[in-house]
């Protein structure tokens, strides 16, 4: 699962959808897997106005990469940015977390990340 | 210029939204002059012959494409605007080499007859050497002959086209994603051929993001790849995207083609409970932010070989015990939550309610749906006032149908809000059962009597 995703995806829990703390959720024990790839920015400009930058920012720091910048780039900026090319490409497209948990910060659930693959199914009393 | 599409004739109602959709692809003005389901000739007008390459070299439903030399209901007539149409252009193609050919369709012809016919294009002056490997340019005289021919002995087709072939589509593609020989299947795989025209359809495009909420194994999410899209996906069913853990998994068949890079993420989730990120429809306004996709395919499940469930527990007064049992082991890695049936109509209404708030303007929903070929029995393809019908494209099988459905996502602006307030979810109670809350599924097993 590319850590773009993570910028995806919140608590399942319906209950939590209303708090800003289910997102974006919090890796932890996160195992890393670093595949080596082409970068494509038109890819990443198309992401880039998708990307919930404050939430980037947490992940980034979280999975231990540089802090990004505060503001997101315009596209523009990004499309003649070689740097801001290459780091948005290192962290989004290129790293993938393989094992380990994504918790949500509001209730507290932990949904487990096997093989890359996370499990969002809720028990019963939380659907 | 004109330009004749040479289709297969097959998949005949996937055609043309194809092509219509690659134009779109591609930034192409298209403007389809002729065509008919019964005839794999289609005539259509394009700016330039570069556009008329580019507007197919993905199409998988398309053998190849040609510039229009002339047309015309018998021979004579056909002559008659090749001389009128090309003549400025034969000078062109004096001392390449060639090659002429003949394309019947629904006929045939001896080979005398072949040889008096092309010899008739004499007059065209190309005085190149013949090739018939390999040539520089190949034109190709299409007949379109009437269903039968041949056993009720007819002499000469209905019309005619002369063309100079320009390029091929990608009908090679599907060989290379061919279920037979793909790592890991499982009984409800899309063959490659409709995956891959399904992936046209949606507009997947480099750089685009295309989510399958029904992925299984991963035959779209494999398909949009193939055409440079970053694909997402996710299953009720955890073992599906799984598989054996080694080699016979979703990931695994990325690797086989090569397409590992193109796959962006899968997680087990339920469609009713999602995680993905979104927001309340028309709260920002602003095309994107907030919206994730260029493209959402799938191919839900029916509910006949495939269970339809979602998140829950299907009585909970016949079986008090399931959510304090949940409660007590649900952080086990080994939990398996309970799930029950849900309702296919529900199921079709979740689709679209979750793809007017995650597609960005213009992205398209493509999604596969049953019904019966009875009229009183089908169903109705289902509406959303964020959504516009694009194409319905239907594969028949001999009681029942499926339907390619495709809309696009209007902008929040151009949506009807009455229409929006006037919208009922299709929840209302219907049964607990399969049988009850699928009208597909109960009158599948009921051999479609009424």
């Amino acid at each position: 699962m590319k850590v773009l995703t993570l910028n995806f995806l919140t608590c399942a829990v319906k209950t939590c959808k209303a708090s800003s703390d289910s997102f974006p959720l919090h890796p932890k024990d996160a195992e890393l897997v670093h595949d080596d790839l082409e970068i494509n920015p038109q890819l990443l400009v198309n992401v880039l106005p998708r990307l919930d930058w404050t939430a980037l920012r947490t992940t980034s720091t979280e999975l231990g990469f540089p802090e990004l910048p505060e503001q997101p780039p315009s596209a523009e900026t990004l499309e003649a940015d070689e740097a801001m090319l290459k780091e948005l490409h290192n962290l989004l497209v290129e790293t993938q977390m393989m094992e380990g948990k994504l918790v949500c910060g509001h209730c507290g659930h932990e949904y487990a990340v096997r093989e890359g693959i996370a499990n969002f199914l809720l028990p019963s009393h939380l659907v | 210029m004109e330009y004749l599409i040479r289709f297969s004739q097959s998949h005949e109602t996937f055609r043309l939204p194809e092509i219509q959709a690659l134009a779109v692809v591609e930034g192409i003005e298209l403007k389809v002059v002729s065509y008919s389901v019964e005839s794999p000739f289609c005539v259509v007008r394009l700016p330039s012959e570069d556009t008329a390459r580019r507007l197919i070299r993905r199409s998988i439903l398309v053998q190849s494409i040609h510039e229009v030399w002339g047309s015309g209901t018998t021979l004579d007539a056909l002559h008659a605007t090749v001389v009128e149409q090309t003549a400025h252009l034969w000078e062109r193609y004096m001392t390449c080499s060639f090659k002429f050919t003949i394309d019947s369709y629904q006929g045939s012809r001896s080979n005398e007859d072949k040889v008096r016919i092309i010899n008739s294009f004499a007059y065209l002056g190309f005085a190149g050497p013949i090739k018939m490997r390999n040539p520089d340019e190949e034109f190709t005289l299409f007949e379109d002959w009437p269903f039968n021919s041949t056993p009720l002995g007819l002499a000469d087709p209905k019309s005619y086209y002369l063309g100079r072939y320009l390029a091929t589509g990608a009908r090679d593609l599907p060989q290379k994603l061919d279920l037979k020989k793909r790592r890991y299947i499982s009984t409800t795989s899309m063959d490659a051929e409709l995956a891959l025209v399904t992936a046209n359809i949606a507009l997947a495009a480099p750089g685009k993001l295309m989510y399958d909420p029904f992925v299984g194994t991963g035959s779209f999410p494999i398909a949009c790849a193939q055409f440079g899209a970053l694909a997402f996906g996710s299953d009720i069913d955890g073992r599906s995207i799984r598989g054996d853990e080694k080699k016979k998994t979703l990931r695994g068949n990325f690797e086989q083609y090569g397409l590992l890079s193109e796959l962006g993420g899968v997680f087990t989730a339920d469609l009713t409970n999602s995680p993905i990120r979104k927001m309340p429809l028309g709260t920002r306004g602003d095309g994107v932010r907030g919206r994730l996709f260029d493209g959402i395919i799938c191919d839900p499940p029916y509910g006949v070989r495939e269970g339809l469930r979602v998140l829950g527990v299907r009585d909970p007064e016949k079986s008090p015990w399931v959510i304090p049992k949940g409660i007590e082991m649900y952080k086990q890695p080994d939990f398996i939550p309970p799930k029950k049936p849900y309702g296919f109509l529900a199921m079709l209404d979740d689709i679209l309610q979750f793809s007017a708030q995650t597609l960005v303007d213009n992205g398209r929903l493509s999604f596969w749906m049953p019904t019966a070929n009875d009229e009183d029995q089908e169903i109705e393809v289902p509406t959303h006032p964020y959504l516009e019908v694009v194409a319905v494209c239907t594969q028949v099988f001999s009681k029942w149908s499926r339907r390619l459905i495709t809309y696009r996502r209007i902008p929040d602006a151009e949506v009807d809000q009455e229409a929006m307030k006037a919208r009922v979810e299709n929840t209302t109670f219907l049964g607990r059962t399969a049988d009850e809350l699928n009208p597909f599924r109960r009158a599948y097993f009921t051999g479609f009597e009424a």
